[in-house]
């Protein structure tokens, strides 16, 4: 079923879900989406309607305005949290505003990091900051992620991870993790929802890269998957063998493994593939690749098998986000997808 | 210079031009600067305005609604430079608010890409009328799902039915009146069997168009007769109805109303009066039809001026007519674009050495750069402009405004992917200068191994360098020491991985490695010369160290080698250190 596509005349640099409240088994229905690069940006929450379908079986509901409102600047990064509340210039240099470029939040807590290279850690429920670090960082941190209640994962513009743990005094890192070789800088972190160790990242050559944070400091896997920066990466939170990836080169993919083992066993053994244009509608101009993933002697058996979920080349595909059956993404073609038939 | 044709409109700009000051311009890329200013160079120094005004010609590009459009058309755009076939599939543009540009282009794709010959002609234009005068369905059902439908006051409008040819609906909503009066029923009866037997064409059918005139003439024929025998008096609706079956044009003029266009007259017009038009007498029936219904008086809009080009199958015309009458050159680039795919346009050589097509996808695709958010699409457009476009991307890339790092990444990634390293390495640069500035040095050395710019990296190494000799201690070593290959971009930034590898060698007590690194640093000449001291100094320790270290003969032996060269090296370091400082004091 190929999603439905919404053009709401602003380019669109993240989208979410609200959160469903676990137990009920229902599928979320509302989202938020930030715009960039207008004169005036804006936050906007779009509901999906009921969620009755007609005879067919077929969802024809197009995503309504609930509200929206404006927003200074770009809108970076967005979580859903109960409170609202504005922190003025808690990312800067030394005479201007830097960029903050991530945002995450495990309530009450939130962690913010930016182009100044700091990491910082508010309450929701505060209006002063908690923690700065400092010159956490020589480079932009592009993205963050909670490991633990009180440990964050960050990653950087010269291609490291570094693990930060709250509790420390110091203001140095825990843990720095980066591959050998080019410094490829990383753009999108996400972990594990139910192994805390295992965490998924995404680089400006497109690589998807595993890593296990606990053992060595190179990544299990290094896996070919798009063919120009990442933008985000994220493991599906109730079924953690699917992992989508969204993209600059216009394509979101939908990674899943075929085989009985799960995502974790699989990444464990080391595996390496590479990517597969596997979609019923061929994109034009390409031609199909071939399956090829190489496991050393169980070829036949652990595979990762990649799909395209949009229906054709759009412009970047700037964020995504799952929960449960549902997919949203936003483009900088201006376009909003919404797929409510996952198969996962 | 050609003349102008028409006469452009003044544009009132407040607040600027008052008390007889002059004004002066300049124009932007899709903008025009208008000053207040003193014509003589020199003069009696005078209050003026001190205001520079922006003059924008496309506000459109503005509208949120239009920007649905520009994205929807751009997907178009770039699907249709990929289909290499000879038969392209004309894609309709839906337009909400736009209703003009969509007759304009539906029309376009009947005369010129389906191109139809006589006989289906015709048809495709009664098509489009239906299409663009589509309330008559509303009309008719409102007729129809009423109480008493022979009782409705709009009953009788279902002439405008028989005005667009659509004779199965008609006799449906006739059927209503001759069900109620059983008197007249013979009447309607006729009438139902004229409207039944009205010959159409069917262009995948095996009869010619011969075959089919002569059939139209017979039952043209038949209409007359009746006519003539008055046997439609007794109802004067039925008296129309039959007067417009004949093809009498007052008669269809009087229906003006009903028609509300001056095109939906003539092809109703054709319809009962010429079926079987060929292409080329299209306009002049148009051209009549136009003066008929509008009156000899009334100037022509616009749009009539369009579809009457249009008419006269004049491509260039219609294309020009409307670069004049539209803000936006949204229209003309994608119409032109498709017939230029449908090879109906003649390669036009202007005087600028492309071609229309070009020139007009180039117009555009400039106005969406000024835009600050819809600067991408114009990416795609400039990439099929085979002989201008990369110029016009390669000046244009470089005025964007890079806020943020994630707008910079973007814009380089398009710069990468065609190859534009001159533009790569320079907006690097900007932003590793950016970096630089607020102190950010892992940022800056990120950006300048982007754009291998060694040059720059050799500054951000001078920078660390400077700030170990000020401090006495490296900063950002989260940085150095994990550069990687990228050590190898310059040698002051080989030379700093190492020397920032030496103390942590020298930290952990490693000397006979630190002091082998720091024989190399000497002899590979890649020190600066303002820290040859230092590498002196630092070297001094390591020379106690061999007492220290000494455990086997071995050891001691290797430790005096390297001990020996360095002292070897120090002493030529020396003498060239004399030499500077004796040429310094001459």
């Amino acid at each position: 079923m190929d999603p439905t596509a919404k053009y709401i005349s602003q380019k669109i640099s993240r989208t979410r879900w609200r959160p469903v409240p676990a137990g009920l088994l229902q599928q979320p229905e509302v989202f938020a989406a930030g715009s960039w690069d207008n004169e005036s940006n804006r936050v906007s929450i779009w509901s999906l309607g009921d969620n009755d379908s007609d005879t067919d079986g077929e969802f024809d509901e197009e995503p309504r305005l609930l509200c929206d409102s404006e927003h200074d600047g770009d809108v970076m990064d967005l979580q859903a949290l109960s409170l609202a509340h504005v922190w003025e210039r808690a990312h800067r240099y030394s005479c201007d505003n830097a960029p903050c470029t991530a945002v995450v939040c495990r309530s009450p807590e939130l962690v913010s990091v930016g182009e100044d290279g700091r990491v910082i850690l508010y309450k929701a429920d505060q209006t002063e900051v908690v923690r700065v670090i400092e010159n956490a960082d020589s480079s932009t941190i592009h993205a963050v992620t909670f490991l633990r209640t009180t440990e964050v994962l960050t990653v950087n513009s010269i291609g490291q991870l570094k693990m930060w743990d709250f509790r420390q005094q110091s203001d140095s890192p825990a843990q720095i993790l980066s591959l050998t070789g080019d410094r490829v800088p990383l753009h999108c972190v996400d972990k594990h929802p139910n192994q805390q160790h295992i965490v998924a990242t995404g680089g400006q050559d497109g690589m998807l890269c595993i890593w296990d944070v606990r053992q060595g400091n190179t990544p299990f896997s290094l896996i070919e998957a798009h063919s120009a920066e990442m933008w985000e990466v994220h493991f599906h939170p109730s079924n953690p063998n699917h992992l989508f990836t969204c993209s600059e080169d216009g394509s979101l993919l939908h990674w899943e493994t075929t085989s009985g083992s799960d995502m974790s066993t699989l990444l464990q053994r080391g595996w390496n593939s590479r990517v597969v244009s596997h979609s019923g509608v061929p994109l034009a101009g390409e031609d199909d690749s071939v399956v090829s993933s190489w496991l050393a002697g169980d070829s036949s058996k652990n595979r990762l098998e990649a799909t395209h979920m949009l229906p054709s080349q759009t412009l970047s595909v700037n964020s995504l986000d799952v929960l449960e059956q549902c997919l949203v993404c936003g483009t900088d073609g201006e376009a909003v997808y919404v797929h409510r038939q996952l198969p996962v | 210079m050609e003349e102008v044709d028409v006469e452009p409109s003044p544009m009132l700009i407040p607040s600027a031009g008052f008390h007889q000051r002059h004004l002066g311009f300049e124009w932007g890329p899709g903008d025009l600067l208008v000053y207040e200013t003193n014509y003589k160079l020199q003069g009696p120094r005078s209050a003026g305005s001190p205001l520079v005004h922006v003059v924008r010609k496309d506000e459109d590009i503005c509208s949120p609604i239009l920007r649905k459009l520009f994205n929807e058309s751009h997907l178009i755009f770039v699907g249709l430079q990929k289909i290499k076939e000879d038969v392209v599939e004309v894609h309709s543009v839906e337009v909400s608010i736009l209703l003009a540009i969509e007759l304009i282009w539906n029309l376009c794709e009947v005369l010129f890409i389906d191109a139809a010959p006589a006989g289906s002609l015709l048809l495709h234009l009664l098509d489009w009328v239906r299409l663009h005068k589509s309330d008559v369905d509303a009309r008719a059902r409102e007729v129809l799902q009423s109480e008493s439908p022979a009782q409705h006051q709009s009953y009788w409008d279902v002439i405008s039915l028989v005005l667009q040819g659509r004779m199965d609906e008609a006799r449906q909503v006739l059927s209503k009146q001759a069900s109620l009066r059983a008197e007249s029923s013979s009447v309607f009866k006729r009438m139902d069997v004229l409207l039944q037997t009205m010959p159409i064409f069917n262009p995948t059918g095996t009869q010619t168009l011969t075959e089919f005139d002569v059939k139209w003439r017979h039952w043209h024929e038949e209409c007359d007769r009746c006519l003539q025998d008055n046997t439609f008096a007794s109802n004067r609706h039925l008296e129309t109805i039959v007067k417009i079956l004949v093809g009498d044009e007052d008669t269809i003029l009087e229906q003006k109303e009903l028609l509300s266009t001056w095109y939906h007259f003539l092809v109703t017009r054709l319809l009962f009066t010429h079926p079987t038009i060929k292409p080329p007498d299209l306009h002049y029936y148009a051209q009549s039809s136009m003066n008929m219904f509008l009156g000899p008086r009334a100037p022509p809009e616009p749009l009539d001026i369009i579809l009457l080009s249009a008419f006269e199958f004049d491509l260039h015309q219609v294309i020009k007519d409307c670069s004049i009458a539209l803000n936006n050159w949204w229209f003309v680039a994608h119409l032109t674009d498709l017939l230029d795919h449908c090879k109906l346009l003649q390669s036009h050589n202007l005087h600028f050495g492309s071609n229309l097509r070009e020139f007009l996808v180039l117009e555009y695709a400039s106005g969406l750069f000024t835009h600050h958010s819809l600067w991408q699409l114009a990416v795609d457009y400039f990439d099929h402009c085979p002989e201008f476009g990369r110029v016009y991307l390669e000046l244009q890339i470089e005025r964007i405004p890079l806020d943020t790092e994630r707008k910079a990444i973007k814009v380089l990634r398009i710069c990468e992917d065609r190859q534009m390293s001159e533009q790569v390495r320079s907006i690097c640069k900007i932003m590793a200068k950016r970096a630089l500035r607020n102190n950010r040095l892992g940022s800056a050395l990120s950006w300048s191994i982007r754009a291998k710019d060694a040059a720059f990296a050799t500054l951000i190494s001078e920078r660390f360098l400077q700030d170990y000799c000020n401090k006495g201690s490296f900063t950002d070593l989260d940085l150095l020491d994990n550069l990687g290959p990228a050590m190898l971009l310059s040698d002051r930034l080989t030379f700093l991985g190492k020397y920032r590898e030496f103390h942590r060698l020298y930290g952990e007590n490693r000397f006979s490695e630190a002091a082998k690194l720091l024989l190399s640093l000497m002899t590979a000449k890649i020190a600066p010369r303002g820290l040859w001291m230092t590498l002196l100094t630092d070297a001094l320790p390591l020379l106690e160290q061999k007492e220290v270290k000494t455990r086997t003969t071995h050891a001691l032996h290797s430790h005096f080698t390297v001990v020996k060269k360095l002292v070897e090296t120090m002493y030529i370091c020396l003498q060239n250190f004399k030499h500077l400082s004796c040429t310094i004091a001459v």
